[in-house]
């Protein structure tokens, strides 16, 4: 029985169809990078956009999909996740995230990455075709007690190995920044009028101890990337007696400015201070999770810091916020003129990406705003827009054909298409469905 | 200091119900269509709603011209307004214990429900025991006390709950999350367990039942016994087996509803809802034999290892087999939005848009048993109506109003315009408090004092 379940499950992964070559006529095509157009013929060849015309001749014999009254759109890119990390959140044996130890730069997302994960099958059918998978938790469980977690892979969903799923092997270096009174700016956002007040003498003298700590832990953070500047200064310089050390060797991209690092911070001042971080090591920075804008809008725009926002459908931080505070958030940074992308943070609610962008329109980000944000902006944010993001010539053809707008839950997903290969949208729970719904 | 900003945040309770006439709206009634027109709201009562109403003199104009009017949301899972813990996880029965004596009316979480559209909702005890404590219906008339939210009338329940939760404290290798070291461990750690604490109660139960049917039966003779005496433990599930108070179950997986169905036949009493019910859809037509409720996550999944055959098709898919169907929320945030989770179940499995809304409206009055007053938008009944700007089954939507009792408790335009005001407020008192530490020298605030 188990046995034939797997079986099941492995043969209904098959990509529908190996054939990366057809046409798409008269669709109405969301490029996001440019304005819609309607009723025009999109030409994938070799998994890749080949050309977008008002018309376009098939050679004979080629597969032609009709589009006539449904949209094309880019596929969407989660970039908070632990796809293929983690199954079972509350089972620490089928989670991959976390791992031992505190600077663990070496470590790569990509490799423990199950490509037969069941959440793959449900994140798809909704139109997420790629993902970053992050190597710390970035809910739930398996969050461990790392300031330097490993490496971040930027994946598709759908492929037969990690290898055939890679977009970007290395897209960031996850780094999770002390907070006063927590880590990763989950606890610790209290302001400090607030905390001195409620505290009294106590709550001050708390304050400075909490301030000691934090001054430590960011300390020992700046001690480690000065050893690895040093270890790049030796090997550049061939010195005497230099030793390969992979932690150390696992930072030079990120020390020559070429992987950024993926920085969770949640409040206006712990951004600040991670900028200050990011400017005296010389370092590129995305920040992950912030809850608030504050001051801090201003100082990202003038860095050109992108952040990757949480999930809009959330409670406020504190009692006295506004009720609508996440859902509010999205917009306060694009009126701060800060380029952001959304992240789910779990893997329970990736599929839920497009609803949580719609929400934020309800609450005032522009519409078009709301898909770039699960779009185009991911993939420039992560350094990948000459292949994914947008319908462009040359890009991959991550494809999602609806009847309507794609960040609509009541939209009915028709095609889905990762590296032009379309995707079978069946999955564990269609079948569930379809096996229970039959019983009498 | 926290609870004075929530104070100086709390929108002034609504003094008395005005008559009020909600007009130009969609009007989704849920019991007879969709309607384009006003509703009429008298005395706290739906008076009238159609295309064309008698307008009364004088009444309040609610102009929803282009928005939406449903029946306030009902959520038959949540936590929220119990102050403190939620699980007295110290014994496998704690029947004895009532959410009803903890309710905090002061929790910002009814605020932020009924920002979401939330009207009524029923407070349910924690899943860590196989009989839980006794619950109760609340409506979330925010800025009114404790004995003022309850749901007058609504029958009282009592939680149970089945699977890996209960089994934790019984584990000898620890549960995970909030798992209590072995030499804690708590009688169940099995399914097996679990039926066995729930049929040693209903045993005890049954025979408690009987010596109070001797001694009635007795006093209806005319004579003059010695009354039993009262078990508080026993007397909750003693009005279970008399079919007065609301069984509503935890559960997850299909091999536990079965068995809490069997046991419930065995002893003749009732389950009205099972809870969470992720694997309800593979004994659906057990449920719906047994005449009991479905009370579901739309597309929670996965969590935890009970979780891994959840789908998202298992709201739609229990209705088409004749269950009465809720969606809940179980959970402070996922409360604020279930209108998109109702959307949800148009998209999987394709239920009707009046099936939707039904789940989070008329289903769950259905299974509170207080249908004949809330759950849709019917002359007579309760006027719990929320205002939504869009057409509210999509993502896309946000509530504008929502009125209880013919009173608006929560106004978007209000709380808006409201924030600079409520910001200038905080800071006068965090200014005042400022000056006070100071004026104390420093010393005497409340963390100066030690013991």
């Amino acid at each position: 029985m188990k046995l034939a379940g797997l079986l099941l499950a492995a043969a209904a992964t098959l990509l529908a169809g190996a054939d990366d070559t057809f046409l798409i006529r008269g669709i109405d095509v969301y490029p996001v990078t440019s304005k819609p157009m309607q009723g025009v013929s999109v030409l994938v060849q070799d998994g890749k956009i080949a050309e977008i015309s008002a018309k376009i001749t098939p050679p004979k014999g080629m597969k032609i999909v009709e589009g006539k009254g449904l949209r094309l759109y880019p596929g969407m890119i989660d970039s908070a996740t632990n796809l293929g990390l983690q199954e079972v959140q509350s089972v620490r044996e089928t989670v991959d995230t976390g791992e031992l130890g505190e600077f663990m730069p070496q470590l790569r997302a990509l490799v423990a990455v199950n490509p037969e994960s069941e959440h793959f099958g449900a994140v798809r059918v909704n139109g997420i075709t790629s993902a970053i998978a992050l190597p710390g938790g970035g809910g739930g469980r398996g969050g461990g007690t790392q300031t330097i977690g490993g490496q971040a892979a930027l994946i598709h969903t759908s492929g037969w190995t990690w290898e055939d799923m890679e977009i970007s092997r290395s897209a960031a270096m996850q780094l999770t920044f002390p907070s006063m009174g927590g880590r990763g700016g989950r606890g610790g956002f209290t302001p400090d009028t607030v905390a001195e007040l409620v505290g009294g003498d106590a709550g001050a003298a708390g304050g400075a101890n909490a301030r000691r700590q934090y001054d430590d832990a960011i300390a020992k953070i700046n001690d480690f990337f000065d050893e690895a500047r040093r270890y790049q200064k030796e090997k550049a310089a061939h010195a005497p007696g230099f030793e390969t050390d992979l932690k150390k060797e696992a930072m030079i991209p990120v020390l020559d400015g070429k992987l950024p690092l993926a920085v969770s911070a949640s409040t206006a001042d712990a951004i600040h201070d991670a900028i200050q971080f990011a400017d005296k090591q010389h370092v590129k920075i995305v920040i992950m999770g912030p809850r608030e804008v504050g001051k801090a809008g201003a100082e990202l725009k003038a860095h050109n810091i992108p952040v990757i926002l949480g999930r809009a459908l959330a409670l406020p931080e504190h009692e006295d916020d506004s009720y609508d505070q996440a859902m509010a958030l999205p917009n306060e940074f694009y009126k701060a003129g800060v380029k952001f992308a959304m992240g789910t943070f779990t893997n329970e609610f990736v599929r839920n990406l497009p609803y949580q962008a719609a929400t934020a329109v309800a609450f005032g980000l522009p519409a078009d705003e709301a898909l770039k944000s699960v779009t185009i902006n991911p993939a420039e944010i992560w350094g990948q827009a000459d292949k994914v993001g947008s319908i462009e010539k040359g890009k991959w053809a991550d494809l999602v054909i609806t009847n309507g707008d794609m960040l609509e839950i009541q939209t009915k997903i028709e095609h889905v298409y990762v590296k032009g290969k379309e995707v079978d949208l069946t999955n564990k729970q269609t079948r569930l469905y379809e096996k229970y719904l039959s019983r009498q | 200091m926290r609870k004075l900003f929530v104070l100086a945040l709390g929108v002034l309770a609504p003094l008395g119900a005005e008559t009020i006439v909600i007009r130009n709206a969609t009007i989704m009634t849920v019991t007879h269509g969709t309607v384009k027109g006003s509703v009429v709201v008298k005395d706290g009562k739906i008076a009238d709603v159609g295309e064309k109403v008698m307008e009364p003199a004088g009444a309040t104009i609610i102009d929803a011209a282009g928005q939406y009017v449903i029946p306030g949301i009902i959520d038959c899972h949540s936590h929220i307004a119990a102050d403190g813990g939620i699980n007295e996880g110290s014994l496998s029965v704690s029947s004895m214990a009532n959410i009803k004596d903890v309710i905090n009316p002061e929790d910002i979480s009814i605020y932020r429900a009924l920002a979401g559209g939330v009207t009524t909702a029923n407070i349910l005890h924690g899943s860590a025991n196989s009989i839980g404590g006794q619950t109760i219906v609340l409506k979330m008339r925010w800025g009114k006390d404790a004995s003022l939210m309850i749901f007058e009338g609504a029958k009282p329940g009592i939680k149970f709950a089945l699977g890996e939760n209960v089994k934790r404290s019984g584990n000898p290798q620890g549960g995970g999350r909030g798992a209590t070291p072995a030499v804690q461990a708590r009688y169940p750690g099995t399914r097996m367990g679990v039926e066995d604490v729930i049929r040693e109660a209903f045993t005890e139960a049954k025979a408690y039942k009987a010596e109070w049917d001797a001694y009635k039966a007795a006093v209806a003779r005319g004579e003059h016994p010695m009354p039993p005496r009262k078990d508080l433990k026993l007397e909750p599930l003693k009005e279970v087996l008399e079919g007065d108070r609301y069984v509503h179950s935890h559960c997850y997986r299909a091999d536990e509803i079965l068995m809490l169905i069997r046991v419930a036949d065995d002893y003749g009493f009732k389950i009205r809802t099972f809870q969470h019910v992720l694997e309800g859809y593979k004994v659906a037509k057990e449920i719906a034999a047994h005449n009991a409720g479905g009370s579901t996550f739309s597309d929670w999944w996965d969590y935890k290892m009970e979780a891994v055959d959840a789908i998202p098709f298992n709201a739609t898919l229990m209705t088409r087999k004749n269950v009465v169907v809720s969606l809940n929320s179980d959970d402070a945030e996922l409360m604020r939005h279930l209108n998109t989770e109702a959307g949800k179940a148009m998209k999987y499995g394709g239920a009707s848009e009046t099936e939707a809304l039904a789940m989070v409206t008329l289903n769950p009055a259905k299974q509170l048993g207080i249908d004949n007053r809330v759950g849709s938008i019917d002359v007579g009944k309760d006027a719990d109506l929320v205002i939504y700007d869009k057409y509210p089954l999509s993502d896309f939507a946000k509530v504008q109003k929502v009125m209880i009792d013919g009173s608006v408790y929560f106004d978007r335009d209000k709380e808006v315009s409201g924030l600079a005001a409520k910001a200038a407020e905080k800071q006068k008192l965090v200014d005042k408090l400022k000056q006070q530490q100071q004026q104390n020298g420093g010393r005497g605030g409340r963390g100066g004092r030690i013991g």
